[in-house]
């Protein structure tokens, strides 16, 4: 398979559209970028000139609060300029294709696009069909990749915890349907975990799921022991509209995360959500709020680690400053 | 009165057991006689055929011209051109034309486009329900009589299996042959890949072989209800073909095809979001692949077909799963035939019997051989001429196959229909 897409002529960042493809030492970079934004007196993020007089389209063309606004804060923190277009609610909806629609912001000099799309593979997509000199990040596409997620979330557990090579992690809920696992599974592989567990009932785990990486545990009492790092998924409501699950109050029952359960897991185990949390479905609030989350924490470094990976493929992409 | 020579080919024709160099004489659009020349005959042309192969002219079980509404993926022009450089004398269009096949007029209509556009023989298989929507049965007899030469419903969901039955069952009474792509809709959830490991990477929505196997199950169990004649169509999975070679062993009266892209990709080769790969059912493990290939080799599965979907680039522009499945894949299919052969797969005899005659079994056709009086449906190739595929090469308006750019090995070099050149190279 090759992924060689994402990187310019000299193997350096061009796009950020998957984990899969990259080494533990590109990883690495994007973490130790992100972390000289921080400020190590009081957490804060400098604003930079890197990327003064570029232009930056955050293309959603499904709806999204968070990831947006980071990736906005992280382009204005980078001085470029950037555009938040909500595709969802205006182009397509009149009938004008994904193709069209970034011609149409190409012929407006861009030289980023960020984007999120319910479609797997409209990330790719979007870099094949692009003009060689803007880059893609993808914001989330369908079920296959959130990799600035999983990035953020690598920042979050190395402030952590010391050394990736000791860790057991366990990602619990809907795998299926998530681009968030998919990412994060590539980027513990690849920064080289003791262990990935997932922890889900069969109808929320896609087919072959240990060809990912994973070990695989059905019961969450049983798949907490030893976890150093709990990762938690969020929980749609249309997964029980859909007859994978039978109610809220029966998942919560089995997988939901309550104090007692993470007691199972290593008493310094920290606990982790990419949002937003469905409070009482998948996370109890004593856990969501208590003393192992580092929930928020993740939200802060999205900012750092979005600026390193946008700074790092405009740089590389002989445009940035 | 046009006579036709073909010199000195090395004739491969599997229905009347003949392998080896020889002569063939058409006169007046029929097979006169092979070796020695009949009486009195003068040829007009000759067509020198050494270091080739001559085999009756192909039959394809499921191709789409496209056309009328579809125009921008293909033209009656194109795509039988298509065909006939491919070596089809023969094909069978799927009723998912527009309008679709549900009434007479649109099979005469199109039989009419067929006969004026001089190009390979055009079968169209008649819609089995009313615009194909599964519900209420289409005029089967009055399309038979309109010249359609089996029922289907495409690639449509058929509501319930009670009107699969009395449907199967019209179609018998009308001696119509069936010809089904089992698929069950609930199970396959508007997937686009293969439940397999590639769909979980890359995050996209699958469809599990039961989604075939179940439908196939169901289906074989009505043929033996109704005594249906039952083709299926483009088989992609292993347990599939064992369901099929336990139902001929069991004595029910079916055949079934695969598309010959299916012999040659898995999941494994799919670039990652290339949509040229967007095909259905999809492509599956390695393991199917080989026991589709063994499936062929051993007779359970009778026929290879191109089922041949061209498309404009449009349709496959877009994120993987929003675009449309199927490639254009007529003019690879002798090359991916010769390419199992090469491979030892199977035969060059099997290949030429499962593109030919055994198709022609199944239609119950008096062609798909070279037998004296048939119709001089004729097909010459150059086994090992090289060619490869690019827009000076390509007749199809589709360009949507994975091979674009490769170099393949075999061509064909004249096709005949009914005694007419309707392609030479």
């Amino acid at each position: 398979m090759t992924h060689n897409i994402q990187l310019n002529s000299d193997g350096k960042l061009k796009h950020f559209l998957s984990i899969e493809g990259f080494d533990k030492a590109l990883l690495t970079e994007i973490l130790d970028t992100a972390a000289s934004f921080v400020n190590p007196a009081d957490g804060q993020i400098k604003k930079v000139p890197l990327l003064r007089g570029k232009t930056i389209v955050n293309l959603f063309f499904e709806n999204s609060t968070r990831t947006r606004t980071t990736f906005e804060l992280a382009a204005k923190r980078l001085s470029a300029d950037v555009l938040n277009m909500n595709i969802a609610t205006s182009a397509t909806s009149k009938g004008e294709s994904l193709l069209d629609t970034i011609r149409n912001l190409e012929a407006m000099f861009v030289d980023m696009f960020v984007v999120r799309h319910a479609m797997s593979g409209a990330a790719h997509f979007i870099a094949q069909q692009t003009a060689p000199h803007i880059s893609v990040i993808n914001a989330g596409d369908g079920q296959h990749a959130h990799p600035t997620q999983a990035m953020l979330d690598m920042f979050t557990i190395r402030q952590h915890k010391a050394d990736f090579s000791t860790l057991r992690v366990a990602i619990i809920g809907d795998i299926l349907h998530s681009r968030v696992a998919r990412s994060e599974i590539q980027a513990l592989n690849t920064l080289g975990v003791a262990e990935v567990r997932v922890i889900a009932p069969k109808t929320l785990l896609p087919a072959k799921v240990e060809t990912l990486g994973v070990t695989v545990s059905h019961n969450l009492t049983e798949g907490l022991q030893d976890i150093d790092v709990v990762m938690m998924l969020r929980l749609q409501k249309e997964r029980m509209t859909s007859a994978l699950l039978p109610n809220e109050s029966e998942y919560f029952k089995c997988f939901g995360l309550t104090e007692e359960k993470l007691k199972i897991a290593k008493p310094d185990a920290i606990v982790m959500h990419p949002g937003p949390i469905n409070r009482g479905v998948e996370i109890d609030s004593k856990v969501a709020d208590g003393k192992q989350s580092v929930i928020l924490q993740q939200v802060s470094n999205g900012i750092a680690v979005r600026m390193a990976i946008m700074a790092m493929a405009m740089q590389h992409n002989g445009a940035g400053a | 009165m046009t006579q036709i020579h073909i010199k000195h080919g090395r004739i491969i024709d599997p229905a009347n057991k003949i392998d080896g160099v020889g002569d063939i004489y058409i006169v007046d659009g029929k097979i006169a006689a092979l070796s020695n020349p009949p009486e009195g005959f003068k040829a007009d042309t000759v067509i020198d055929a050494t270091d080739k192969i001559v085999c009756a002219g192909f039959i394809d079980l499921s191709t789409r011209l496209r056309d009328m509404g579809h125009s921008r993926k293909g033209t009656f022009k194109s795509e039988t051109r298509a065909a006939a450089s491919a070596g089809v004398t023969t094909l069978c269009l799927q009723p998912d034309t527009r309008p679709a096949m549900d009434t007479a007029s649109v099979a005469e209509y199109i039989k009419d486009l067929a006969e004026k556009a001089d190009y390979p023989q055009i079968y169209p298989i008649a819609a089995l329900t009313q615009k194909l929507e599964g519900m209420e049965l289409s005029s089967m007899l009055s399309l038979k009589q309109a010249g359609c030469i089996a029922v289907s419903n495409a690639n449509f969901p058929i509501k319930n299996l009670l009107i699969l039955r009395r449907a199967m069952e019209y179609a018998a009474s009308h001696d119509l042959l069936f010809i089904y792509r089992p698929n069950d809709f609930s199970l396959s959830n508007k997937g686009c890949a293969h439940e397999g490991a590639v769909a979980t990477r890359y995050g996209l929505p699958s469809i599990p072989e039961a989604a075939e196997t179940i439908a196939l199950a169901e289906c074989l169990e009505l043929a033996e209800l109704t005594g249906c004649r039952v083709h299926f169509g483009q088989l992609s999975c292993k347990r599939s073909v064992i369901k099929i070679h336990q139902a001929k062993k069991y004595g029910l009266n079916v055949s079934a095809d695969v598309a010959i892209h299916q012999l040659h990709l898995s999941e494994n080769d799919i670039t990652p979001f290339d949509s040229a790969y967007h095909v259905l059912p999809p492509f599956r493990t390695e393991a199917d692949k080989k026991y589709l290939r063994q499936g062929l080799a051993n007779g359970t599965i009778n026929s290879l077909c191109s089922d041949h979907q061209p498309h404009d680039l449009d349709a496959k522009l877009a994120a993987f799963p929003e675009t449309e499945s199927g490639m254009s894949s007529l003019e690879t299919l002798l090359p991916l035939m010769l390419k199992l052969v090469a491979q030892r797969a199977i035969s060059l005899e099997q290949g030429i019997a499962a593109l030919t005659h055994q198709p022609a079994q199944i239609l119950r056709l008096p062609s798909g051989a070279l037998t004296v009086g048939f119709s001089a449906d004729v097909c010459i190739f150059d086994p090992e001429l090289t060619w490869q595929i690019n827009s000076d090469t390509w007749q199809s308006r589709g360009v949507n196959t994975p091979f674009w750019g490769q170099t393949m090995k075999g061509r064909v070099t004249h096709t005949l229909q009914a005694g007419k050149m309707i392609f030479s190279l």
